[in-house]
């Protein structure tokens, strides 16, 4: 639990907004794409020129009706608002978005310890575009100039606001991690935090305890990871109670965390906050899903992260250790729990199949997404009978994905990997004890780390080839 | 000239489209200096659109049913690559990368636009004297004003110089000026004509129409543009309407009421018009019912919350930053205010502060909620009306034609004229303004047929009996 001074409670909510991964924007026909040129996708509806006028993506409407399914909130017929504001970044100077009915009403996400968090609503809305500031102070007010890019307006987006049920801190990291494996299961966003395609916000309050009324509370921005997102509601707890334990009183604000220097800095008092002035979009007409079209939804749903830990824990065939566990998590949330799933019916030792997929697997990148599952499970029965050492296997499998797949087989057989016979192992084994004598009477004598010592060593002499664990064998047996 | 007139000779190759843009473009040189109906002028992409329909016509290849037939613009209609500019300084030369629906559906059909016409800024206005590039003047009387905020497009085809034109109606800004130049206006069934590409003033209200001298060539104008557009959410999924198959039914009936708060403060000369209209499609078999609607002297107020309220959000896009006026200024914020303090015209900042007011937090439900409440008020009210009857008459405006600056310092005075017309557009609702009458001056006196959703077919039936009748 996080160390809050004795007496205190934090109250935690967070908006998320994540992008769909829609082939077009929500109200026209340009590509949501990342990472284009400069103003190039981009019509007269994205840039909110003179009399054009916004048309609803229907995959956007059933990709929000997904999210919304898999956090079990009532879908509902909806309307779009315009939020009003002045910013250079959103071409029309106001956001279209939903208000007071959006698609999805209240649901709830089940966290991995068990504890449940409410969800107030996930609702459709428009992205702005991105302004980068250059020269001067590098923010909208005293910089030299201001370049606007609008290939992201439009973007579709959802926001889901849970209620104030989180109290701490690595609580809140824990429903930001489980959403996004959520939201990715969904197949309606990638949950790329680092892109900006997932951004958190965390309105955090204090109080003395469970029954004492909720304290005022402020609102975070600029979290652009987890760990932001953790380190911030943290700092912004304590930073609340010291506060008013020095007799102060916190004041309705927006705050931005500084990751560099690990603190929230005032950005906008409530004073200065905007006043929007909601109204119904007359431009759109409201949002009615039919019931076969929400059933549809519900009967087609992809398997939530949840019931894809419960049936990997299953197959383990008993209790995960911790390190078990966290591999088995990570791999979910990312979804690639299926390359685990599949070794492990291959006949694959659970511990490889975990191991590769969570560690390294993992790492590789997009191209994971191409890679056959059949080729990985070829190459961790190779690993797994001892054909292939772990560093080769790890070779290989940074080929295959590169490649898009191919036989394992023959990669390792192009790479030169062969098996090292038993005789070649005790030969190379000679020669380091040899040349290290006093480091191999330690281990005689019990000193257990030096293993890693020895593992190392025989590693570099055979470039890799040696199977750790026949070298582990051979230094036991050695060691008598 | 007729439209339709003109579009069969050209078909016929009795004249070429080329001789009738040459006529077109000699009565615009010969009177709209004096009048000011157009901004801007079109003389080379008008001659070009022409040689393609007489080369076309002579090679015997089909054409659009209006081919050859010029065309004034308003000029909050997009059109590609043409100024487009709501008759504001603040979009200034700015050029549409893209045209409205509406355009390219007329292009389609063959129409010629020879012109952007003169407005109100942003279609906010009863006189087009709110226009940043001065007024245009009524062709009946060159001191009076044509209405508006259509009135550059009433005051061409009024002056002979285009036989139709385009105009948007939001509270009554086609049908007002109609009546006071003495032409025919309609404000179609919202959803009827397709928004995209028509600069919004205020979008649950606003709709695109047509001018004419009379009724057939309305009637052939509206059915080009009407059926459903993809590109605009609230389009009716309705095809385009047949108006002129039918044209000449008759009355023979019709239940048509009489509206007494049609007629509220309307001259005795308007009123007495209205009555002679009612009592000619008494002869030609309608049935004349006195109906009174109560509601409907609550729809000003509710317009001039709504109406503003939609504008103050739809104008904010008029910041400097990406087109039209930009004036500099130290930072991000000043620039935004200094662009629109110097682009934009006195009433457009009034209805932008009246209508930011009225959505403001605290005051929302009071004045906006409020209003629209009054909306949902008169929709019913219609809906009870048209129980009993299948049209409505009454005047398009209570007065004739005012004096220019007549009513320029008082606002409230220049709101009143679109008493009779603003009810229609709250509810989405047809309406049109035929000729009927002159005054003691000479001046012309609109009277205005309304009905249900989608009753086209009947409005243009009874304008056709009621411009047979009519004593001008």
């Amino acid at each position: 639990m996080s160390p809050l001074p004795e007496g205190w409670e934090m109250v935690v909510g967070l908006e998320v907004h994540t992008e769909l991964k829609t082939e077009t924007k929500l109200f026209c026909g340009c590509a949501n794409a990342f990472g284009a040129e400069p103003n190039t996708n981009i019509c007269p509806v994205c840039l909110g020129l003179p009399g054009s006028l916004p048309v609803l993506n229907e995959r956007a409407v059933e990709f929000a009706m997904r999210i919304g399914t898999a956090l079990h909130c009532v879908i509902q017929a909806s309307s779009f608002h315009r939020k009003n504001y002045f910013y250079p970044d959103m071409p029309k100077d106001y956001q279209i978005s939903q208000y007071d009915v959006p698609i999805n009403g209240p649901g709830f996400l089940d966290l991995p310890d068990g504890s449940r968090v409410s969800i107030e609503r996930a609702h459709l809305e428009e992205d702005t575009g991105k302004t980068t500031h250059i020269g001067g102070t590098g923010r909208i007010h005293g910089s030299d100039e201001s370049l606007v890019d609008y290939n992201r307006s439009g973007v579709p987006l959802v926001e889901i606001v849970s209620g104030p049920d989180i109290r701490s801190a690595e609580q809140a990291r824990a429903y930001a991690a489980e959403l996004r494996a959520i939201l990715i299961a969904t197949g309606a966003s990638d949950g790329r935090m680092e892109e900006g395609s997932m951004r958190v916000d965390a309105n955090v309050s204090v109080r003395t305890g469970p029954d004492a009324p909720f304290g005022t509370r402020c609102e975070i921005k600029n979290l652009n990871s987890l760990r932001s997102l953790q380190r911030a509601v943290e700092y912004e707890a304590i930073r609340q109670i010291e506060l008013l334990e020095d007799g102060g009183t916190v004041s309705q604000e927006t705050r931005h965390w500084d990751e560099d220097a690990g603190k929230t800095q005032t950005m906008r008092s409530k004073e200065e906050a905007y006043d929007y002035r909601y109204f119904p979009e007359p431009d759109l007409v409201p949002v009615v899903p039919s019931a076969e079209q929400v059933e549809q939804i519900r009967t087609t749903l992809a398997p939530m992260p949840a019931e894809r830990r419960a049936r990997l824990i299953d197959q383990l065939g008993g209790a995960p250790t911790p390190a078990q566990l966290d591999q088995l998590m990570a791999a979910v949330e990312i979804n690639l729990d299926g390359f685990i799933t599949a070794a492990i019916d291959a006949g694959v030792t659970p511990a490889i199949a975990l191991a590769r997929t969570a560690n390294e697997l993992a790492g590789l990148g997009d191209g994971v997404a191409n890679l056959p599952v059949d080729d990985y499970v070829a190459l961790l029965k190779l690993e797994d009978a001892g054909e292939l050492s772990a560093t080769q296997s790890k070779t290989v499998l940074a080929d295959l994905v590169a490649a898009g797949g191919g036989d394992p087989a023959s990669i390792a057989k192009a790479k030169g990997f062969e098996k090292l016979d038993d005789s070649s192992l005790d030969a190379t084994l000679d020669e380091i004890i040899v040349a290290n004598p006093d480091e191999w009477q330690r281990y005689v004598d019990g000193d257990d780390k030096l293993t890693g010592f020895f593992t190392g060593k025989v590693m570099a002499a055979t470039k890799g080839q040696a199977d750790g664990k026949a070298v582990n064998a051979a230094l036991r047996q050695r060691r008598g | 000239m007729k439209a339709l007139d003109i579009a069969a000779q050209v078909a016929s190759k009795e004249r070429s489209a080329r001789e009738v843009l040459d006529e077109t473009f000699a009565a615009i040189d010969a009177r709209d200096t004096e009048i000011h109906a157009f901004l801007s002028l079109q003389h080379d992409r008008a001659y070009a659109t022409a040689a393609s329909i007489d080369e076309r016509i002579a090679r015997g290849e089909p054409v659009g049913p209006l081919a050859g037939v010029p065309l004034g613009l308003k000029d909050n209609l997009c059109q590609r690559g043409e100024t487009t500019g709501c008759a504001s300084k603040i979009l200034e030369g700015w050029r549409p990368p893209y045209s409205a629906t509406a355009v390219t559906k007329i292009e389609d059909a063959g129409v010629v636009i020879v012109g952007k016409t003169n407005m109100d800024e942003f279609a906010m206005g009863s006189s087009t004297e709110n226009s940043a590039y001065g007024p245009t003047r009524n062709p009946h009387d060159t001191s009076r004003v044509p209405g508006g905020s259509s009135g550059g497009s009433a005051a061409s085809v009024a002056a002979s110089m285009v036989p139709l034109a385009l105009g948007t109606d939001t509270g009554g800004s086609i049908r007002q000026p109609a009546a006071l130049c003495g032409v025919v206006g309609v404000k179609p069934t919202y959803g009827l004509v397709s928004r995209y590409g028509m600069i919004a003033f205020a979008s649950s209200l606003d709709q695109i129409g047509p001018f004419a001298n009379d009724v057939a060539d309305a009637a052939a104008l509206l059915e080009v543009l009407s059926g459903h557009d993809p590109m605009d959410s609230t389009s009716l999924d309705q095809p385009p309407v047949s108006l002129l198959a039918q044209l000449d039914a008759g009355v023979a009936g019709m239940k048509v009421g009489l509206c007494s708060e049609l007629l509220a403060g309307a001259t005795e000369e308007v009123a007495s018009a209205v009555r002679l209209a009612g009592a000619t499609l008494e002869a030609a078999g309608a049935e004349i019912i006195e109906v009174s609607i109560p509601e409907l002297a609550l729809g000003l107020s509710a317009y001039y919350l709504i109406a503003p309220a939609e504008a103050s959000s739809n104008l904010a896009r008029y910041d400097g930053v990406r087109y039209g006026v930009r004036v500099d200024a130290d930072d991000v914020t000043a620039m935004n205010t200094a662009t629109r303090t110097a682009g934009f015209g006195d009433e457009v900042k009034r209805r932008i502060m009246l209508g930011t007011y009225a959505l403001s937090a605290g005051y929302y439900d009071a004045y906006y909620g409020q209003a629209q409440r009054v909306r949902t008020l008169i929709i019913s009210a219609f809906a009870r009306a048209y129980e009993k009857v299948d049209v409505l008459l009454g005047a398009t405006t209570p007065t004739t034609a005012f004096p220019i600056g007549d009513k320029v310092g008082d606002p409230m005075a220049m709101y009143q004229s679109d008493i009779c017309t603003i009810p229609t557009n709250l509810a989405g609702h047809p309406a049109l303004s035929v000729p009927f009458a002159n005054d003691a001056s000479n001046l012309p006196i609109g009277i205005q047929l309304l009905g249900p959703a989608l009753s086209e077919q009947k409005l243009f039936q009874a304008a056709r009996v009621v411009e047979e009748g009519a004593t001008k």
